[in-house]
């Protein structure tokens, strides 16, 4: 394989909106390059992960090498890089795209144009790629190609006349793509002879050969044996293993050359240290300057994460230690909470990236966990001219203390038909967006742009933007900056104890009507006790909302027919297994779905 | 004498499946049934009793209940046939001897027995009468489904006298839909007039699967439907709360004392068939989905009649000591003289506060449970929140 003509290689990916079929026509392809038996294919080969497989979106980037027979007579390598489908990834995506020399944009017949095929066709001729669409789900009755050729055409200047027409479920259509692959995607270049630059796009963690790293080389080559650098982290290595990617398995090869895809090992121990979007060199003969575009990407989204059963705190902590190996972006420190015993406060990219990872805990390291409400990073600036960032609303100093406090902005882009251009205005204003402009796409169709508080759309943003739109509007956002804000802590007060698990920061606008609901919520969570029980939300120890648990007076088991104790002795056993999953907080049981289903409250009703 | 010393206290309980008709609140095992059917199953029904009897040689039967369901749809001369059946395979006798009959009842709902059947019953040996009359108003009986009225309940309660039954309980119902307090009071104070020997007074639980639970289920639902139509909606709790308590006033005023939690005799008359239950005495249950309970194995015949022909038991389980505990506390206390600490050692040969110290001076703090020397017993307050209370003592 040493000798591959860089002629002979097409490196690309698939972009998409999520749900337009991405990761079928991934499938078909790999079908018709024919590397896989029957047997081999499964659906969807390429998310592997169980929990993508279940969800039908893609976590991690994966890639794999195929060979095709063109209508040219040769054989062509194709590198097809995955690239991950929600924003909360974005960067992996753009660090996905950078290996890549072309991309194939699918689009759906039916849907067409949505948030996030601009959002990444964008992004993918930033990264000077040749794009070229493809119509998917031709087999769709509501299908409507000829609009959609028209639609992309108008709206992001691709040329879509000769675009392929394919039904990837149905398998029509995809000699035609990769036939385009071949002629519309740019053959690599770079110098061999050169020193070597490599551009790692993802890493995974093994434990027999430590950390996988997924690279495009650039310039140079690297084998077995070469020392290596890593340019922005600084960590070194010697390789074991270099190879490229067969479907689901790595294997190995001498040498990967410039222009090539390919992964190589070298016992190093963590993710941290090779990190996506670092530059790959020869420790004897470095490169110039590292490939552009790095950056360390950062947590958006804080929450607590305990375990149900307190016991199970060293669980939780070797869980997130073996999560963290192959997610460097999971960020995690302990904390101790007064409800909620030991725990750790864990950062996400966002919201999915949250709930993969609470999910991932829970079904692959059998864990219960309660969570608490999730917020962002808020930079709060102290009289004395010190800035702290703040992830732990009980971390906020006395208000006396504080000069002033800023939030995270996003520059969000809402797709959506006209019709329901009013309701999600409506939408973006209760949550406090600053409108910029709207952009008619068509006639039916606009592009929404909104600078929107990051703390107003991690709670249920997607659900009331989704309901409010009949299912119709997509979203996508980036990271605006910081800007002051006037920003309260939201205390609640159950049995007049704080209880510091259910605290949050708000705009102080929203204090009341957040208080209210959360209360209101929490009431009808808790169980009545044999006393009164007031429910209270505060701000800097005012009160500003109150309900109350009224006192349980009667609670008598019902007739016991004929001698036939089991039911009655169920309802206790019922009870009493309920008060096992309480937290105490002073003399009031808490159930811990009380923690979590304060995240959900919609702001409308 | 010797041989009445040596064997051991049972309570036969009997199921009878069938009614007249469905009640809109009734989640039993009983449905209408066509003669055949009540034939084929009195036989059945003597054939288990047959079958039973042989495993259990060492027992006297102290008490009998024949429940269901209503078992006077039964004819007088199918009730005599089973009750014959039991007095020739069990040895029928109290720890009194000829000075105590054993107690033998029926459940019987007004308006499905002529005078005339009553004396043959009672010829026969039944001497307890339990009266399902729920409310002695006809505007909340008719809500409930129930097929009778007030008047006809009068009819019958005056046969039974006439008929020779001295022991009679009634049944009645807190909490329906529409009901107030007054008006519970008042169906209270009605029955009393009448000085039956033991009252019920149970609340109204509105289960899954009935007809009740569609209409009044949710208290959203019901709200939503009836809006604020007192006619229809459940009493509040407040309502149900003050309803027991009057209860327990009132009939405490006219002689009776509770002695279990929803239950009220006259001296001498509290069930006895009753508080084997909460003892934990044997007992064997005969008939569709009957439930028993002798030497620590609780077991149930299956609930469909097909299964139950074939001899099935639903579900049989030897109880482990730490749940003969649970249940000796949480089945005990439903009694208002409560448990003993002796009869807890003698029981299971260890201190009741070894197992249960801390549960007990929990509740004994928040007030739900009290001491007397030997005697723990759940408080008025404990009472009204006993399922909070008794939870506590499953280990």
């Amino acid at each position: 394989m040493s000798q591959t003509d860089q002629s002979r290689i097409r490196n690309f990916c698939i972009i998409a909106h999520i749900d337009h079929g991405k990761s079928t026509l991934a499938d078909r392809i790999i079908e018709k390059t024919g590397l896989l038996t029957d047997r081999e294919m499964q659906d969807q080969v390429l998310d592997n992960m169980e929990l993508e497989r279940e969800r039908g979106i893609t976590i991690k980037a994966q890639t794999v090498r195929l060979v095709y027979r063109a209508k040219d007579g040769n054989e062509y390598i194709f590198n097809l890089i995955d690239t991950p489908g929600h924003v909360d990834f974005n960067y992996e995506v753009s660090r996905a795209l950078a290996a890549c020399d072309g991309a194939i944009l699918v689009v759906d017949a039916a849907q067409g144009i949505e948030a996030q095929t601009l959002a990444n066709v964008y992004l993918a001729l930033d990264h000077d790629l040749d794009v070229f669409p493809v119509i998917n789900k031709i087999d769709l009755p509501s299908a409507d190609p000829e609009h959609v050729v028209e639609e992309i055409e108008d709206v992001i200047g691709l040329e879509a006349q000769d675009a392929p027409l394919i039904s990837a479920k149905n398998g029509v259509g995809i000699e035609e793509v990769l036939e385009q692959v071949v002629a519309k995607v740019p053959a690599p270049t770079g110098e061999p002879e050169a020193p070597l630059k490599a551009l790692i796009f993802d890493s995974v963690y093994d434990s027999y050969k430590g950390v996988i790293v997924f690279c495009r080389l650039r310039e140079g080559s690297v084998k077995k044996g070469t020392r290596i650098k890593m340019m922005a982290t600084g960590a070194t290595a010697e390789v074991v293993e270099v190879g490229y990617f067969g479907a689901g398995q790595f294997i190995p090869c001498e040498e990967l050359q410039a222009g090539m895809v390919g992964y190589l090992t070298a016992s190093i121990k963590n993710v941290k240290d090779t990190r996506v979007g670092d530059t790959v060199t020869d420790l004897d003969n470095p490169c110039a300057e590292p490939l552009p575009g790095y950056k360390k990407v950062n947590p958006m989204v804080y929450c607590g994460v305990y375990p149900a059963d307190t016991n199970k705190y060293p669980d939780l902590r070797d869980a997130l230690e073996k999560l963290q190996l192959n997610d460097a972006s999971l960020f995690y420190e302990p904390e101790t909470s007064l409800a909620l015993g030991f725990g750790f406060r864990c950062g996400f990219l966002g919201l999915l990236h949250l709930d993969i990872i609470q999910e991932r805990l829970e079904r692959e390291y059998n864990l219960d966990l309660v969570t608490t409400a999730p917020g962002v990073i808020y930079k709060v600036y102290r009289t004395n001219g010190e800035m702290i960032e703040l992830t732990n609303p009980s971390n906020l100093p006395d208000p006396s203390e504080i000069d002033y406090m800023e939030e995270p902005i996003v520059s969000a882009e809402i797709m959506v038909t006209t019709e329901f251009i009013g309701p999600i205005m409506q939408l973006c204003q209760e949550r406090r967006g600053r409108y910029i402009s709207t952009e008619y796409i068509e006639t039916t169709r606009a592009l929404l742009k909104y600078e929107l508080p990051l703390n107003e759309i991690i709670y249920d943003f997607f659900d009331a933007l989704k309901s409010r739109s009949k299912g119709y509007a997509s979203f996508d956002y980036d990271l605006k900056g910081y800007e002051m804000s006037k920003l309260v802590k939201l205390d609640i007060l159950i049995n007049k104890e704080e209880v510091d698990a259910l605290s949050f920061i708000v705009h102080a606008d929203s204090a009341y009507e957040r208080g209210r609901k959360m209360c209101e919520k929490l009431k009808g969570e808790i169980p009545r006790h044999l006393f009164e029980i007031p429910i209270q939300a505060a701000v800097g120890g005012k009160v500003i909302a109150r309900e109350t648990v009224k006192a349980m007076r009667k609670d008598v088991l019902a007739k016991c027919y004929g001698g036939d104790i089991t039911r009655k002795k169920k309802l206790l056993e019922k009870q009493k297994e309920g008060k096992k999953r309480m937290r105490q907080v002073g003399n009031v049981e808490i159930p811990q779905s009380a923690f979590m289903s304060v995240l959900k409250l919609d702001t409308r009703d | 004498m010797e041989n009445r010393v040596e064997r051991k206290a049972l309570s036969l309980y009997v199921h009878i499946p069938f009614c007249v008709r469905k009640c809109a609140y009734c989640d039993f095992l009983s449905a209408p049934a066509s003669e055949k059917e009540k034939e084929h199953y009195v036989n059945i029904l003597c054939g288990e009793i047959e079958r039973e009897a042989v495993r259990y040689p060492g027992y006297r039967v102290e008490t009998v209940f024949f429940g269901g369901g209503t078992p006077t749809v039964l004819k007088p001369d199918q009730m005599d046939k089973i009750l014959c059946k039991l007095k020739s395979c069990f040895m029928m006798e109290t720890a009194e001897g000829e000075d105590e009959e054993p107690e033998i009842t029926l459940e019987c709902n007004p308006g499905t027995v002529a005078g005339e059947d009553l004396g043959k019953l009672r010829g026969m040996g039944f001497n307890r009468l339990s009266l399902g009359l729920q409310s002695a108003r006809n505007e909340e009986l008719r809500k409930l489904g129930r097929i009778h009225t007030w008047e006809e309940f009068l009819e019958t309660w005056y046969s039974a006298r006439e008929a020779g039954f001295r022991n009679i309980n009634v049944d009645l119902m807190a909490a329906l839909p529409g009901q107030r307090v007054e008006s519970y009071v008042n169906s209270l104070e009605r029955v009393m007039e009448l000085f039956p020997e033991h009252i019920s007074a149970y609340s109204l639980i509105i289960e899954q699967g009935t007809p009740f639970y569609e209409r009044y289920g949710e208290a959203d639902e019901q709200r939503k439907r009836y809006g604020e139509d007192r006619e229809h909606l459940l009493p509040s709790e407040e309502e149900e709360r003050a309803m027991y308590e009057r209860t327990r006033e009132i009939l405490a005023h006219g002689g009776y004392h509770r002695y279990e939690i929803s239950n009220y005799a006259r001296p001498g008359y509290e069930c006895r068939h009753n508080i084997t239950y909460w003892k934990r005495g044997d007992y064997l249950g005969f008939g569709l989905g009957a439930a028993s309970l002798m030497k620590n194995c609780r077991f149930a015949n299956a609930g469909v009649l097909a299964e139950y022909e074939g001899g099935l038991h639903r579900e049989e389980r030897q109880l482990s000591v730490q749940e003969q505990m649970e249940e000796f506390m949480f089945l005990g206390l439903r009694l208002t003289e409560g448990v003993t600490c002796g009869a807890f050692w003698d029981a299971f040969h260890v201190s009741i506060e070894n197992i249960y110290g801390s549960v007990l001076k929990k509740l004994e703090c928040q007030g739900l449970l009290a001491r007397e020397g030997e005697r723990i017993f759940l408080t008025g307050p404990g009472i009204d929140v006993s399922n909070m209370a008794l939870a506590e003592f499953l280990l």
